[in-house]
């Protein structure tokens, strides 16, 4: 029951996460490597708020810092003109320093005693069950929130706009827009989105650690194509829908390994980057297996 | 409308296999204006095209398009009063996107306000009228991925895509070139059909001699980044396309 309670809470945690890493890498068909420090940049800003009692400022306003790392990072892609992969990876690196400033030079910080989000959630039913139904119902609400408004923003304008940017930009500049300005507000949005994952993450566990974003860019890929492996690859919702649902799926899966010591909790990483490449390599394998059928059928052919 | 003076472009400039693409070139072109482009490969009519949509800058000349100087301008905000299609009928469209959503944006030319459903009923209907005219079928299947289409869907569609702006000024580069015969004519019966409704400054570069004579009111020969030939009115009507031919300088081809 707390297995499946804890893999809830992080699947959905991170499905926030899984949300901005489709953004950029489904819809915008560009892998961004901000990910790794943005998410920390949200748990730190969230963390230092709260210890100074400003919680939901915390969130808010590492929402906005994930999104300011984003616009970084787009700004390196479209203005410079440097490598997506490069891009991400120095504003990243950048962001290390800056994780460590904002967490007073510390690399750990503890929210042990502070009032938080979930520490309200929980006040809200006096009982250990009741609390435990409010904290997830916190967690519903965010994920759910969220989700909402980007299927609902992947369905405006603007949200059409970065969807045909990542499938044709010289289409998208024929029709007088600017795929720029549009390339930028979308890894800016993945990034929020992120940092968002990370500030949530950071009250619900009670801390902050300057290394806790290592990896995640390739939890969260795990996350999408999971999600994809059920879903498939349809409508825009449906692919929101299916990066919740892969998060949720790989946090069950990574519980259920860790439980029946399947394999030991420092493996997490290499699992995940196993995932991922299995996953992205099945289309060439297929392509493979394929060919070796196609030969052997014509060689037998000309057998005959 | 159109009005090119001096451009001059040079590709790899200082290299040693530098070459001028644009010489001098001076043109205009008014409203409602059809011309027909020919040249031999490499005589520098994409060149032209993509000069005036922006995709790279003059080294000198300007560029006026009905009276505002586009030069310096950046190629989305020429795309307002600028609508192209190419021979390749993937470069127009965005292929996981749905015909509605593709039309929509074309449509919208970035001036719909930018949290406004991206595609609304009223459009869809609009555009439904639109394609119902091109006898492909295409209206009923509004909610279908651009990138199962047929080629020449894609290229009709394109058409459509550039022109439901009304953008002033059209560019086709040899945008019938990768068709079918009978495709090939649906689109070209198409073009003239919009060229002349929306009264559109329009030039078609084509490789075939016959449809240079035929459409449009003007004909006009590039070679090697100038205007080697410029015909309307009588001496288009009696030139023959035997004797255009003979203007091709042989060995354009080869030098490139
Ligand atoms: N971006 C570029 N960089 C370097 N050279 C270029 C570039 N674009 C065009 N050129 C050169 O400029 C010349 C004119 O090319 P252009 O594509 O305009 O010819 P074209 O008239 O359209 O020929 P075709 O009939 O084959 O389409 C060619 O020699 C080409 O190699
Ligand atoms: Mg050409």
């Amino acid at each position: 029951m707390t297995l499946l309670m804890g893999s809830l809470h992080l699947g959905l945690i991170y499905g926030l996460m899984a949300l901005g890493i489709y953004i950029t890498f489904r819809i915008l068909n560009t892998p961004d490597l901000t990910t790794d420090g943005s998410f920390t940049l949200g748990m730190a800003v969230s963390a230092t708020l709260t210890v100074a009692g400003y919680p939901a400022y915390g969130i808010l306003l590492g929402i906005l810092a994930g999104a300011l790392a984003g616009v970084i990072t787009g700004l390196l892609q479209t203005k410079l003109k440097i490598h997506p992969i490069l891009s991400g990876i120095l504003t990243m690196s950048g962001l290390y320093t800056i994780n460590l400033f904002i967490l007073g030079d510390r690399s750990n910080v503890s929210l042990l005693g502070a009032s938080h989000l979930f520490s309200w959630a929980a006040a809200l039913l006096p009982n250990a069950a009741g609390r435990d139904i409010t904290r997830l119902a916190l967690t519903l609400l965010l994920a759910c929130g969220c989700f909402a408004a980007l299927v609902w923003f992947f369905h405006t304008h603007l949200g059409l706009c970065i969807r045909a940017v990542g499938d044709n930009d010289d289409m998208v500049r024929a029709s007088s827009i600017n795929v720029d300005a549009i390339r930028i507000l979308a890894i800016a949005l993945s990034n929020a989105c992120v940092a968002f994952s990370g500030a949530v993450a950071a009250q619900y566990q009670g801390f902050a650690d300057i290394s806790s974003g290592v990896g995640m860019m390739v939890v969260g890929l795990a996350s999408v194509i999971i999600g994809e492996m059920f879903f498939g690859r349809r409508s825009v919702t449906i692919g929101l829908l299916s990066a919740v649902c892969g998060s949720l799926l790989y946090r069950l899966i990574i519980a259920l390994a860790l439980k029946s010591d399947f394999f030991p909790a420092y493996a997490l990483k290499l699992v995940s980057a196993l995932i991922v490449t299995i996953a992205l390599s099945l289309p060439a394998v297929r392509g493979w297996l394929q060919l070796a059928r196609v030969k052997k059928e014509a060689n037998q052919h000309a057998g005959n | 409308m159109l009005v090119i003076d001096k451009a001059q472009k040079t590709f790899l400039q200082g290299m040693p296999n530098q070459r001028v693409a644009l010489d001098s070139l001076s043109l205009t072109l008014a409203q409602g204006e059809f011309a027909t482009m020919i040249g031999s490969n490499g005589a520098g009519k994409s060149t032209l095209f993509n000069a005036i949509t922006g995709a790279f800058l003059l080294d000198s000349g300007r560029i006026t398009v009905n009276g505002v100087d586009i030069t310096w301008r950046p190629p989305h905000k020429r795309a307002f009063q600028i609508g192209y299609l190419f021979q390749d009928p993937m470069k127009g469209t965005a292929p996981h996107m749905t015909i509605v959503e593709n039309l929509s944006l074309a449509y919208s030319r970035g001036r719909r306000s930018p949290l406004r459903p991206g595609v609304t009923k009223k459009d869809a209907a609009f555009f439904r009228t639109q394609l119902a005219r091109f006898g492909m079928g295409l209206e009923d299947r509004l909610d279908a991925k651009v990138g199962l289409l047929s080629g020449g869907q894609r290229q009709a569609l394109s058409l459509l895509m550039s022109t439901v702006a009304g953008p002033g000024l059209l560019l086709l580069d040899e945008h019938t070139a990768a068709l079918d015969p009978v495709a090939a004519e649906k689109i070209m019966v198409l073009t003239k059909e919009i060229v002349q409704e929306q009264n559109l400054a329009a030039i078609m570069i084509t490789h075939n001699i016959r449809q240079a004579l035929a459409v449009g009111s003007r004909t006009i020969m590039l070679e090697d980044g100038r205007i080697a030939l410029d015909i309307s009115g009588e001496a288009r009507k009696d030139m023959t396309p035997a004797a255009l031919m003979q203007h091709y300088t042989p060995g354009t081809a080869s030098k490139v």
